[in-house]
């Protein structure tokens, strides 16, 4: 509560200093709803950066799209034309982002993507204003086929939702897995009793079980998992292994290895400094989705040193350099303005009471998209 | 498709039944008696399975855990009740619709407030955990027989409830003929209270069983009460015997369609194609049901003709 009141008290704050600030910057996320835990960590990674850099002459104007697509729509057309922001920044979800940014990037304002990295935009949809800071959204996936592939499976069973990123990450995670598909099963959006599934894994004769179900539906899955008696390794995306949900699954996720491109325990002078003062500040560990809005407005931030958005061209030069020290470590942007990172393999452990995870390997080494050859720029 | 894969199935079908029944024995006895379509079963739902999941957390006790569940979802029933559905019971349906919407909001930020936006840990008790064998060599999770267990036993003494004891009879007597009770003496007010608490109560029961293994959060509610409509128009609105026949249909289709049908369409087609558009019929199954149902009998398979 009184954290709320310290945000809203700072907003408010960042708005009465509104002349004189010089650069705005518009945050559309998800603060209310079943999403909501993704996007709060967001701005809070975000307005830490923000809040260390000590400038003032940045205003953000922070906004919940409630994770529905019109409400975002709407957020975005204020934000470019009654606020006229210079950035925009914070969506989450991939339809919310497939609705907001095309439109946003061609009317001239520069996005930076802290999660949703949609294969449209990757592809032939990629454009010079659109930079995403998180990872295309297969890349994950790949990884986790990879890192199966290291660990000798040869027979994998693979279920996602049935919407159009669980089809992307089962695509992803094909993509590099070399051994057989065991089955293949696309579940509802939003589904929470497995219990059919499992008996499917139990039947199928897998030596390895891939799911993407982000949010409560892992946590759903995992429990259920573990009480089923089936004792099949899974892996998985980290979305379903953050460090929000981890508490919420307990010992049911214990040892399994899931794929991301940053971990708490990445050692680097600037992610145990994040990781520290995120916990001093905010009273809890940070996750994924906490480190790429902290890299977000570090990329931001360093771009603003040597260049001013009035000017697009040398802006646009200053984001692409992406000269900052990301939390992960290294950190370059492709030719179509996605990352080209690390993507690691972790094993959830407990520390104490605390769930968290731990790095293995690395799973893909500086590793781009399959997207980035469609984008002519 | 073996035989044991296709009994775990059907167990699994009955235990998501059950646990749709105690959802839908609330909504279909609190429209049946007072007329109200309560769209905020759901948050009940919900406020069970948190105050399960914050007892338990704190005193490490599953069943004091079930206890709040049931205290917590009554009394919130309860006052809702009397502050808010009181004043509704006259209104058209939509005036209905509309304030039990705004108290799903009202609930799920309250929620949010209290509790904050990251899902809350509760788990099997040990008692509960781990598989069990079946006879013909089945594992099964030995909690999910106990909530099938659980669910058969609620419907037993709900029917004893509402067939054999007096409060039964003031309830069937309310359904039929809201007037004429009152007109008898009966505190027609405090019998509105006490079903609507009731209705609550299961479904914070539901919720707190469910919960544990599944994710407890903000919004959990609101997909199962979408599930339990479509069965308490399955089985006849205002039916106990429908919705418990509604609830078990649901639950066997909605979980047999699922394994089935892209088995079935394997047969036709490539697996990939398969398992998409199989996912994506089988999801449809439950509501091809209702139109079936409805098309042969307009009120439901137990629902009053009048």
């Amino acid at each position: 509560m009184l954290k709320t009141l310290l945000t809203a008290t700072t907003a408010l704050a960042l708005c009465a200093g509104a002349a004189a600030a010089e650069i705005k910057v518009g945050m559309i996320t998800t603060l209310s709803g079943g999403g909501a835990g993704l996007g709060i960590d967001v701005r809070d990674g975000f307005m830490l950066a923000m809040e260390q850099s000590g400038r003032d002459d940045i205003e953000v104007v922070i906004e919940d799209d409630q994770r529905k697509p019109d409400i975002a729509v709407q957020l975005a057309d204020e934000m470019i034309q009654s606020e006229r922001v210079d950035v925009l920044t914070g969506i989450i979800w991939s339809n919310l982002a497939m609705a907001v940014i095309p439109s946003a990037v061609n009317q001239g304002v520069i996005y930076l993507s802290p999660n949703a990295g949609p294969s449209a935009l990757a592809g032939a949809g990629c454009h010079e204003n659109y930079f995403n800071v998180a990872w295309q959204n297969d890349n994950l996936h790949e990884a986790a086929g990879a890192y199966a592939n290291s660990a000798g499976y040869t027979n994998s069973f693979v279920l996602a939702p049935n919407y159009p990123a669980g089809q992307d990450a089962l695509s992803g995670y094909k993509r590099f897995f070399e051994g057989e598909l065991a089955g293949e099963l696309y579940t509802q959006l939003g589904q929470t009793d497995y219990a059919a599934e499992i008996a499917q894994i139990r039947a199928s004769g897998a030596d390895s079980v891939f799911f993407f179900l982000p949010g409560g539906m892992g946590i759903s899955f995992l429990k259920q998992y573990a009480d089923s008696g089936v004792d099949i390794p899974v892996i998985g995306p980290a979305f379903s292994f953050d460090q929000g949900i981890l508490q919420a699954v307990g010992d049911a996720a214990l040892g399994v290895v899931n794929t991301s491109q940053w971990s708490k325990d990445l050692d680097n002078p600037a992610n145990n400094a994040f990781v520290e003062s995120f916990q001093a500040e905010y009273g809890r560990l940070p996750s994924l989705y906490a480190s790429q809005g902290f890299d977000t407005a570090n990329l931001l931030l360093s771009a603003l040193e040597s260049a001013d958005p009035s000017d697009a061209d040398a802006f646009r030069a200053a984001l692409r350099a992406a000269d900052f020290e990301s939390t992960r470590g290294d950190f370059e942007f492709g030719p179509n303005n996605h990352p080209i990172q690390d993507i690691y393999a972790r094993e959830v452990i407990q520390e104490g009471d605390v769930y968290t995870n731990k790095v293995l390997e690395v799973a893909l080494e500086d590793h781009a998209d399959a997207y980035a050859s469609e984008c002519n720029m | 498709m073996s035989f044991i894969l296709v009994a775990e199935q059907i167990l699994n079908g009955l235990q998501f039944g059950v646990m749709l029944f105690l959802m839908a024995a609330g909504l279909t006895l609190i429209f049946g008696v007072m007329g109200l379509i309560n769209l905020a079963h759901g948050s009940l739902y919900m406020v069970g399975a948190f105050a399960a999941a914050a007892v338990a957390g704190a005193t490490g006790s599953f069943l004091l855990g079930l206890v709040a569940a049931l205290t917590a979802a009554a009394v919130a029933g309860a006052i809702i009740e009397v502050a808010v559905i009181r004043r509704l019971y006259k209104a058209d349906h939509l005036d209905q619709v509309l304030a039990t919407f705004a108290l799903i909001l009202i609930f799920s930020e309250g929620t949010r407030w209290a509790f904050g936006s990251f899902p809350l840990f509760l788990d099997i008790p040990d008692w509960l955990s781990g598989p069990v064998s079946l006879p013909g060599g089945i594992q099964y999770p030995l909690y999910r027989l106990a909530l099938i267990g659980a669910g058969l036993a609620v419907a037993a003494g709900l029917w004893l409830l509402i067939e054999r004891t007096r409060i039964g009879i003031q309830i069937r007597a309310g359904e039929n003929d809201r007037e004429m009770i009152a007109a008898l003496g009966v505190d027609i007010s405090r019998l509105y209270t006490l079903v609507f608490a009731l209705g609550a109560a299961l479904a914070g029961l539901a919720g707190a069983l469910v919960g544990a293994i599944q994710s407890v959060q903000v919004g959990m509610g609101e997909p199962v009460l979408i599930l339990a409509f479509v069965v308490i128009v399955i089985g006849g609105i205002g039916s106990i015997k429908g919705a418990f026949v509604g609830a078990l249909l649901v639950g066997l289709t909605d979980t047999l369609g699922g394994i089935f049908l892209p088995e079935l369409l394997k047969l036709v087609t490539d697996p990939s194609t398969a398992s998409t558009v199989g996912a994506s019929v089988a999801s449809m199954a439950i509501y091809i049901l209702m139109s079936i149902v409805l098309i042969l009998r307009p009120t439901g398979l137990f629902g009053s003709t009048a």
